[in-house]
């Protein structure tokens, strides 16, 4: 399984620390809250909304450099538009890695 | 350039504001975490390019800039690559963006921004004018917008707002619930739920105690499915 990077971060901080923090500040701040959000949609079986808050979370796959896990959330995306949860697992896993991840910064 | 960022994620816009910094030509003057509160700002303060998400919650990006009248330049910056074809519809788009943004990306964006020639003519938002009888207007920040009633697919209330969907664009009103309902057509229109109005002909199938309207799914409360289920030509 791909584990996150900050090499996004990283390249677009520089040697700007200062930005560094705020970013890593918002992440761990706005991560958990996304998660929350997608996790009640599916508690109440709104797949539509779960499908937005999955493309939110995208962005934070992506800036974690989580490129394969990217191309499932897209793919779960539209399952979940189609009212399939399909690939639910494969996303969760992904959410669980990241919060993991973002915890330990 | 004046420039503002409207995206309801708060790590985008961080990320944009940075990025902004390594333009001198460029000037950010204010970060907006939806579009409601960058239309009120429009009001009253002249942009020459926004960096605008398209996925919103209640109000889209496109929703946006269709309320706009003569809308400064844009750049869509979003997690999506689907609306690329529906982006360059607009005048006013003249690049987009997907996230995760780089520097190089972001360059040439602002080059096309440059070069980009727009009118001169201030943003302002956009009255819809039409023809048909029966319809209703919206007060959105002091101009008002004429609604078609048979447009209107469903209504949901939110706390001191109306969300009104229509089959092409959303609106948020400060309003209630009960005056929407005073005005609509009751022979078309029905309280489904103490947050809901749909339009029954709008919808698409019913299933347990939900309705299907374009994409939404409604709840319907016990109370008021029976007058639901008597609108239907059932066979």
């Amino acid at each position: 399984m791909e584990q996150p990077n900050l090499t996004y971060i990283d390249e677009l901080s520089g040697d700007n620390l200062e930005f560094k923090t705020k970013l890593i500040g918002i992440l761990k701040k706005e991560l958990p809250n996304e998660i929350k959000g997608y996790s009640e949609e599916m508690a109440t079986t709104n797949f539509s909304e779960a499908a937005q808050s999955v493309h939110k979370l995208k962005h934070k796959i992506s800036i974690l450099g989580l490129e394969k896990s990217y191309y499932i959330a897209e793919e779960y995306e539209i399952n979940l538009k189609n009212n399939s949860t399909n690939l639910n697992a494969d996303f969760e896993n992904i959410l669980k890695i990241m919060q993991e991840f973002v915890n330990r910064l | 350039m004046n420039c503002i960022i409207i995206d309801d994620e708060e790590m985008a816009r961080a990320i944009m504001t940075q990025m902004i910094t390594l333009y001198p030509e460029l000037k950010l003057i204010q970060e907006f975490p939806n579009a409601i509160q960058a239309i009120k700002f429009l009001n009253h303060t002249e942009v020459d390019l926004i960096f605008l998400d398209i996925h919103m919650p209640d109000f889209t990006g496109f929703d946006f800039i269709q309320s706009l009248k003569n809308p400064p330049k844009v750049i869509l910056v979003t997690s999506d690559k689907n609306f690329a074809i529906d982006a360059f519809e607009y005048e006013c788009i003249v690049d987009y963006l997907v996230k995760p943004i780089t520097e190089e990306r972001l360059n040439k964006a602002i080059q096309k921004a440059n070069a980009y020639k727009t009118t001169s003519k201030p943003t302002e938002i956009k009255p819809i004018v039409e023809d048909n009888a029966n319809e209703f207007y919206i007060n959105i920040d002091r101009r008002l917008i004429k609604i078609e009633m048979a447009s209107v697919n469903i209504v949901e209330a939110k706390g001191d707002y109306i969300h009104i969907k229509t089959e092409s664009k959303n609106y948020v009103v400060h309003s209630t619930l009960k005056k929407i309902e005073d005005k609509l057509p009751k022979d078309l229109f029905l309280k489904v739920h103490r947050s809901f109005i749909i339009n029954t002909k709008k919808i698409i199938d019913i299933e347990d105690n939900s309705v299907l309207i374009a994409k939404d799914v409604i709840p319907v409360s016990r109370a008021n499915r029976p007058e639901l289920m008597k609108r239907l030509n059932l066979l």
